[in-house]
């Protein structure tokens, strides 16, 4: 191959990065004052509160939204991450967890819609959501850098980005999923495309949307996990540290922390995915 | 009476290059050939037809013949190629994006073959679909389709999910929602093909008796002739997108004006062809095993009948019990009816037995005959005059 000279795809790349984060430096300063507040309200909030009541206020949420058995196992699991002295950490991740998936829901679901209703942007975000879904996660550290510095606010963006495929993708197929006759009887009658959407369309399709909010929770939290690269902090940042330190311990029990929250997180959204099918 | 739906020279033709089939159509190609040619497929061809003001017009015909297609482009669900819809004068098919949701809003009630509920809603929130989207009123509309389930029977399962009714019932909430909105025109697409035979029978009954107080105009699609017969006021038959025949039933019968046409026709007048099915009924009452003697006999002299069917609460039919056995049982002071029935000897038929197989059997038993599906479920009975009216029904073109 030497008869043709390298591709500069690289050089490429990153010119345009340059190019970007000096042009578009009001915006990306904006999102970061954005999310930042956000995280940064979200952590002060719940830290603001001793561990208990807040371990309590778990409980009783995921009673109240998927029973006792799962109540008793939050308590549990809280309470034991906050014995190991990860309960900062701990709030850290889930803060940054929580407004990722924000974010990525609150774009997710109008572009899933947007696919679902027109088969032009269909076209266009399908291919790009399988780039996003091949792509390895670590890449979408390295751009997020320049554009926002190392810290959580670049542990969002990075998140936000590996998250949302699924929840475009599940709300396009959960629109998609309704049955025609249903699209024909509600033609039928003459409603418009924003009342087929609002009554028939969307409350059909709660339950896979619900499927993927679920799973944009759980990519999230991995992500947020391998963000600890880029200065996420949170469980991750102790796994992360040691990992630098060689500590096998640390890193185990900060492991498991993460473990625990990923159950936590999963087992209630699950619950509420089945809730609304009836 | 004047006329509500005057539809002239209407085609539907599905696929990219409409203009293509069209051109070939003129040429005198078939729906098949222009398939193969340009991968277009004709639903409807140069169909030309009227409905009259508060008349029921069944169109007819097996599937692929293009009916469904037909009664969409009315309203325009399917976007006619080529023709005029008009409605009251109106002509629908000039009609922009916004006044064609109005007019379906105001004119058209669909009922569709497989019911089309709403799964998350009520059967209340069903019925009142059709006004919500109008913006009446939430009271108003309430009281409507509470007034409209009532019509069809449905009083006191308002707030039941579709999925918990039967076939049957789904589609009365089905009726109700086309009902609440008041239309001027119904829209029926095979609407009672996916129901029991019975059951479908009894919304047949109702919805004539339904149309004696409402006097919509009614299209009626369906691919059975004896439906089409029972209920039209006029039928239109239609063969691979184009309409073979217009008229009263009677005309239909009497004077078929194709070679197609008689071919249907001729399976209606034939013992051969009409079933058991066609002219059973359901059994009013039967007796259960654990019945006693006392019970099975009042049961009896309540219906004025001499014998009674016996089966099992979930329908799996055990055999006949005569008032002499019951009698004899009670005498003897049985409890159960059980020893007494009879179930040998008794001659059983199947829902698709014609009929002259059971005119030998009518005449050597006085009772009437059991119907059993392929489970041994009694689906229904049939007695001897029912057999004698339903060949006079239709045997008087034989």
């Amino acid at each position: 191959m030497e008869w043709i000279p390298k591709i500069p795809l690289a050089d490429w790349i990153e010119s345009a990065i340059d190019w970007a984060s000096t042009n578009f430096a009001p915006l990306t300063k904006a999102i970061s004052a954005f999310a930042e507040t956000g995280i940064n309200g979200l952590v002060t909030g719940m830290e603001w509160l001793p561990p208990w009541l807040l371990i309590a206020v778990f409980a009783a949420i995921a009673w109240r939204l998927a029973g006792v058995k799962l109540a008793i196992g939050t308590a549990i699991g809280l309470l034991f991450l906050w014995n190991l002295g990860l309960w900062n950490s701990t709030l850290e991740t889930l803060a940054l967890v929580l407004f990722s998936t924000m974010v990525a829901v609150a774009i997710g679901l109008p572009l899933g819609i947007l696919a679902a209703l027109s088969e032009t942007c269909y076209r266009i975000i399908t291919p790009i959501l399988d780039f996003m879904q091949t792509m390895p996660a670590f890449v979408y550290l390295i751009p997020a850098i320049p554009f926002f510095g190392l810290g959580p606010v670049s542990a969002m963006v990075s998140t936000v980005i590996f998250a949302v495929p699924p929840a475009i993708r599940l709300t396009c197929l959960g629109i998609r999923q309704v049955p025609k006759d249903l699209i024909e009887a509600a033609d039928a009658y003459g409603s418009t495309w924003s009342q087929k959407l609002f009554k028939l369309q969307l409350p059909l399709a709660t339950p896979t949307i619900m499927a993927g909010i679920n799973q944009t929770i759980m990519l999230s939290l991995s992500m947020v996990v391998i963000a600890a690269m880029i200065g996420a902090g949170g469980l991750g940042g102790d796994v992360w540290k040691a990992i630098q330190r060689l500590k096998p311990g640390m890193g185990f029990e900060a492991g498991l922390g993460v473990v625990i929250l990923a159950m936590i997180l999963d087992r209630i959204t699950q619950k509420i995915g089945r809730g609304q099918v009836k | 009476m004047s006329i509500k739906i005057k539809v002239e020279g209407l085609y539907k033709i599905f696929g990219n290059h409409p203009e293509k089939a069209l051109k070939l159509l003129k040429e005198g190609a078939s729906k098949e050939e222009i398939f193969k040619k340009t991968k277009q497929a004709v639903g409807c061809l140069d169909i030309n037809f009227h409905v009259e003001e508060g008349e029921i017009l069944v169109v007819m015909g097996l599937s692929g013949s293009g009916k469904s297609t037909l009664i969409r482009c009315l309203n325009r669900l399917n976007e006619p190629t080529k023709g005029k819809v008009a409605v009251d004068g109106v002509n629908v098919t000039a009609l922009n994006h916004k006044e064609l949701m109005e007019f379906r809003r105001k004119k058209f009630g669909f009922v569709f073959q497989n019911f089309a509920l709403f799964p998350h809603r009520t059967v209340q929130a069903n019925t009142e679909y059709g006004l919500e989207i109008q913006g009446v009123d939430p009271i108003e509309r309430a009281e409507r389709a509470k007034t409209a389930l009532a019509q069809v029977g449905l009083a006191g399962w308002e707030q039941s999910m579709p999925g918990q009714l039967s076939g049957g019932m789904q589609q009365r909430v089905g009726l109700a929602r086309a009902l609440a909105v008041d239309p001027d025109i119904l829209l029926m697409d095979e609407a009672f093909s996916a129901l029991d035979p019975l059951i479908r029978r009894g919304m047949q009954d109702e919805l004539i008796s339904l149309q004696d107080k409402v006097k919509k105009t009614i299209v009626f699609i369906t691919h059975d002739l004896d439906e089409a017969l029972k209920i039209g006021d006029r039928i239109i038959l239609m063969k691979d997108g184009k309409v073979v025949q217009e008229g009263t039933p009677e005309d239909i019968l009497t004077n078929p004006a194709t070679r197609y046409v008689e071919k249907f026709v001729e399976d209606v007048d034939m013992s051969k062809v009409l079933t058991a099915r066609a002219v059973m009924t359901s059994a009013k009452v039967v007796a259960y095993p654990k019945d006693g003697p006392l019970v099975a006999l009042r049961k009896m002299r309540e219906q004025g009948m001499s014998s009674i069917f016996v089966m099992e609460k979930d329908g799996r039919f055990l055999g006949l019990l005569t008032a002499e056995s019951a009698k004899g049982a009670a005498d003897r002071g049985d409890k159960l009816i059980k020893e007494v029935i009879n179930h040998k000897e008794l001659p059983t038929v199947h829902p698709d037995d014609p009929l002259n197989s059971l005119f030998p059997l009518l005449a050597k038993h006085t009772f009437p005959l059991p119907v059993l599906d392929d489970e041994q479920k009694l689906m229904g009975i049939v007695v001897r005059g029912a057999v004698y009216a339903g060949l006079a029904e239709r045997g008087s073109v034989a």
